[in-house]
């Protein structure tokens, strides 16, 4: 759309307006949870907030002053319109609640197919870990139609990762782990912004979501792979070198001092105080930084804390090779 | 005109209220100011003080429209962007919107509407006044020591980690906090001990029930915000770790201690603009207000309610979803009560007399602009909505709607009602129609395409934006002029009144609530003897004669 009063926006490429005039457009499976309770919200506000002023202008015509001293009605109050006005907005305001609770929830599951991804946010850019490709990079390049699982963590302060063009945002944290997942079914290129303030380059701390076709993106991926480790082998020499984590722990199954990590990734463990959790990102470095917060039954508080001995990069390492012997029998 | 009510009520106790001093010349020189323990005065000293911080926060948000009218953002760097948008929210916020209705106009208005001679405490409210004061020098320290960056928010690991001057900004926030919390348990035991005979709670005018909701809430939430601040400053000094992940500390539970504050604040705010709607509305369309009940305990349901929703500032924050739902849940429930006044306003005008003074062109503003800034709402409080909202200019545009479309129009709609009362003047009427017309149409442009820029994804926060947003914000900046020019316009005429404005009666609108007895300007005590109340604050049937009557 465009302004007649004003220049054009000073660029070279004239910006279209891909989307609707209110939201941008919809380029993944995720604007299903947000766009059809925005435009029902939109209409159903518009139509009260036309009522409301439609009836204000109606009476400060009707009932304008005359003439001074003019006697006014003794009106004061009618409780069966006021019961209406109340329990009428009442019902509505609970069919939103719900349907917006549906929504997030569905923004807040993703699909058991996904690809995962890791974030990492710092002052001001974003760096995105292809774990099992040992590839890393400052786009998000993502094959078409697959569902794709990011889990983010930051190194210095709050961040937010937003994708107007997929509905999706949540603040990335450090020493915290956030999660979202996207669907995006066709080729395309979508803006990322960081949503929380971040200090001076907050808002030039942007990138792109690239989604590409399948085979385009395994040719990226054989591009990309650098010398480097992989996440997972880099967890996997950790786990055997650096951490001595396998002095305590095996990876066949067998009972060590503390429990064998073979498929305890998605396990669900019973502590030493009766709680059932499940093992994932955030038990994990929770066990790393915080030994003895939660500790599993029959096994004793033996094991150090690495907080400050393993860098956040270590740490995800550790945690996808846990998951890569969890996935192990399933594939 | 319907001066009757005060005229009637000085010829009937054959004493004359000319015969007793103005406060406004009772005493002479700055040292009976500076030193007085009168509300009325007081009033007027916080009046002049947050209109100054007032235009302070608007040149500052002109700076930010200013430098926003291009992409790149040459006007001013980043770093001084950031410290604009910084003080901007906080100035507005801790020296104008807060005390503004209650210290300001409260402190003028309330003890006159209970035919009280002063509030409870006057020296404690002289204390409060330069706790203000304190607190406002403290924060204004932070410009010329280098500035604040972190967002009025405040939010660590950032704050803990800037090198501004946080320390000094949340002692002055901090020391403004006491200031608050002393006024509110003023205003409570005034409302409690001085109301008039015969005045009991349902006779009260509904500004004195929104006051009496807000000081509870000043009460009770200021000081979680004393100390999280205290915290804050603790961690920044001796580096003992609460928030900052880096020392140990948990950067969200800042949120939900800083939250657990400030949404309360954020009715702190609106619910004394409430109450001014209620007086606005009815004196000037001479009808009781529709629903007297529903209406002022719909604000002691905000005040209660709003303690409870704080966590809908994280729905994105990393908050776990059970949280963040029964947030929603509770959030949607604030909505009711709001709802409730927004149509008990528009019929109390049924069948009303409605002149179109200054004050009704504000009440009439504010249900256009506060309808909006309530509807936008929802869309926040409806969870999948708000992950794509939360942090965009849609969240900005909100909440101006509430905070200037709801409190800032109610200040300007109050101060045009008692202006006449405050100085014994009145104003240009066609200027004052031709300023809220300006006022109303600069804001709308300025803030609503601030929502459509946010729901088409523009962070806020932004010192630079993608070039699609550029006609947007190009509006927007074009109504912000506009509306500063009709804030200016209210400035010019007002001031001009004092000088040559025309001396009016004591009752001009001819209200039946106590402050319009009271002579005009009103004298020291208020009322040369104790009133006596013996009907409500809004019954205008009759109106040649009053319900309060002054005993000699």
């Amino acid at each position: 759309m465009n302004w007649p009063l004003l220049q054009d926006p000073p660029t070279a490429e004239p910006a279209a307006w891909m989307g609707s005039f209110w939201l941008p457009p919809a380029a993944s499976a995720t604007t299903d949870a947000v766009d059809p309770i925005f435009y029902f919200l939109l209409y159903l506000t518009s139509f009260f907030f036309f009522l409301i002023i439609a009836v204000t202008f109606f009476f400060i015509v009707r009932y304008r002053k005359r003439s001074d001293n003019q006697k006014t009605s003794a009106l004061h109050g009618n409780l069966p319109l006021e019961i209406a006005w109340s329990v009428i907005p009442a019902i509505l305001l609970v069919v939103i609640f719900v349907w917006g609770f549906n929504g997030f929830m569905a923004l807040h599951v993703p699909p058991g197919n996904s690809m995962d991804v890791r974030v990492t946010a710092q002052k001001w850019q974003w760096s995105f870990d292809y774990p099992k490709d040992g590839v890393s990079s400052t786009v998000l390049k993502v094959p078409a139609g697959q569902p794709v699982r990011l889990t983010m963590s930051a190194v210095d302060v709050l961040h937010s990762f937003y994708v107007p063009d997929f509905r999706i945002k949540a603040d990335v944290i450090p020493n915290r782990y956030t999660v979202l997942w996207f669907q995006a079914d066709r080729p395309g290129s979508h803006q990322v912004m960081c949503a929380e303030y971040c200090g001076r380059d907050h808002s030039r701390m942007l990138t792109k979501v690239e989604v590409v076709p399948e085979k385009e993106y395994r040719d990226w991926l054989a591009g990309q792979k650098k010398s480097g480790l992989s996440l997972v082998d880099l967890g996997k020499e950790i786990f055997a070198g650096k951490g001595g984590c396998k002095a305590c722990h095996s990876v066949d199954g067998s009972r060590l001092v503390g429990p064998s990590v073979k498929g305890v990734y998605g396990k669900e463990e019973t502590l030493a105080d009766g709680r059932k959790i499940t093992v994932d990102d955030e038990y994990i470095r929770k066990s790393l930084m915080n030994p003895m917060a939660d500790i599993v039954a029959t096994y004793p508080p033996a094991m150090p804390p690495y907080a400050g001995r393993l860098d956040d990069e270590e740490v995800n390492a550790l945690i996808e090779y846990l998951k890569s012997l969890a996935d192990q029998p399933k594939e | 005109m319907s001066t009757a009510v005060a005229e009637t009520v000085s010829g009937g106790n054959g004493r004359q209220h000319e015969a007793a001093e103005s406060y406004l010349s009772a005493g002479r020189g700055l040292r009976s100011w500076l030193t007085t323990l009168d509300h009325k005065r007081i009033g007027l000293m916080y009046l002049a003080s947050i209109l100054l911080f007032f235009f302070v926060g608007g040149m500052l948000a002109m700076g930010i429209r200013l430098e926003l009218w291009t992409p790149a953002g040459e006007l001013l760097d980043a770093d001084m962007y950031n410290k604009f948008f910084t003080l901007h929210g906080a100035v507005m916020i801790f020296l104008f919107v807060i005390p503004g209705l209650p210290a300001a106009l409260g402190n003028f208005v309330m003890p006159l509407m209970l035919g009280a001679k002063d509030v409870a405490f006057p020296r404690l409210n002289l204390f409060s006044y330069y706790l203000y004061c304190a607190g406002a020098v403290i924060l204004l320290y932070t410009i010329i020591s280098g500035g604040l960056d972190t967002g009025w928010t405040f939010y660590t690991p950032y704050s803990t980690t800037t090198d501004s001057s946080v320390v000094s900004a949340v002692s002055g926030a901090f020391v403004l906090g006491f200031s608050s919390i002393l006024t509110g348990v003023n205003f409570i035991v005034t409302i409690h001990k001085m109301r008039a005979p015969g005045q009991g709670w349902y006779r009260l005018p509904l500004f004195v029930w929104s006051l009496y909701a807000t000081a509870v809430m000043q009460i009770l939430a200021t000081p979680v915000l004393a100390i999280t601040l205290l915290l804050l400053a603790v961690e920044r000094t001796l580096h003992i770790g609460f928030f900052d992940p880096a020392l140990g500390g948990d950067p969200v539970l800042f949120q939900h201690f800083f939250w657990f504050y400030s949404h309360p604040a954020v009715y702190i705010m609106i619910v004394p603009a409430f109450g001014i709607m209620s007086e606005l509305i009815t004196v000037h369309s001479r009808k009781n207000i529709f629903g007297y009940k529903a209406v002022a305990l719909s604000s002691v349901a905000i005040a209660i309610i709003g303690f409870l929703v704080w966590g809908h500032h994280m729905f994105v924050s990393g908050q776990s979803e059970v949280a963040s739902t029964l947030f929603s849940f509770l959030t949607f429930t604030v909505a009711v009560p709001t709802a409730i006044k927004i149509f008990s306003w528009v019929t109390t005008l049924y069948r009303g007399s409605i002149s179109f003074t200054a004050p009704m062109l504000y009440a009439l503003s504010f249900i256009f602009l506060f309808s909006i800034g309530g509807l936008t709402g929802l869309f926040l409080a409806t969870l999948a909505i708000d992950v794509h909202l939360h942090d965009t200019y849609f969240v900005v545009g909100h909440f101006h709607y509430v905070m200037v479309g709801g409190n800032v129009i109610a200040f300007l709609g109050a101060l045009h009602h008692w202006w006449p009362k405050m100085f014994g003047r009145k104003y240009n009427e066609r200027l004052a129609a031709i300023a809220a017309a300006l006022v109303f149409v600069g804001f709308n442009l300025t803030f609503f395409t601030q929502l459509v820029l946010g729901t088409r994804g523009m962070p806020r926060r932004y010192h630079s934006y993608l070039p699609e947003y550029t006609d947007l914000h190009q509006l927007s900046t074009v109504g912000s002029v506009i509306l500063a020019v009709g804030l200016f316009l209210v400035g010019g005429y007002l001031l001009a009144s004092l000088l040559k404005g025309e001396r009016c009666s004591a009752n001009p609108w001819g209200g039946v609530s106590l402050e319009w007895v009271a002579s005009c300007p009103p004298s020291v005590h208020n009322f040369p003897g104790q009133p006596v109340v013996h009907g409500g604050p809004y019954q205008f049937e009759e109106i040649e004669s009053s319900h309060a009557k002054v005993q000699a």
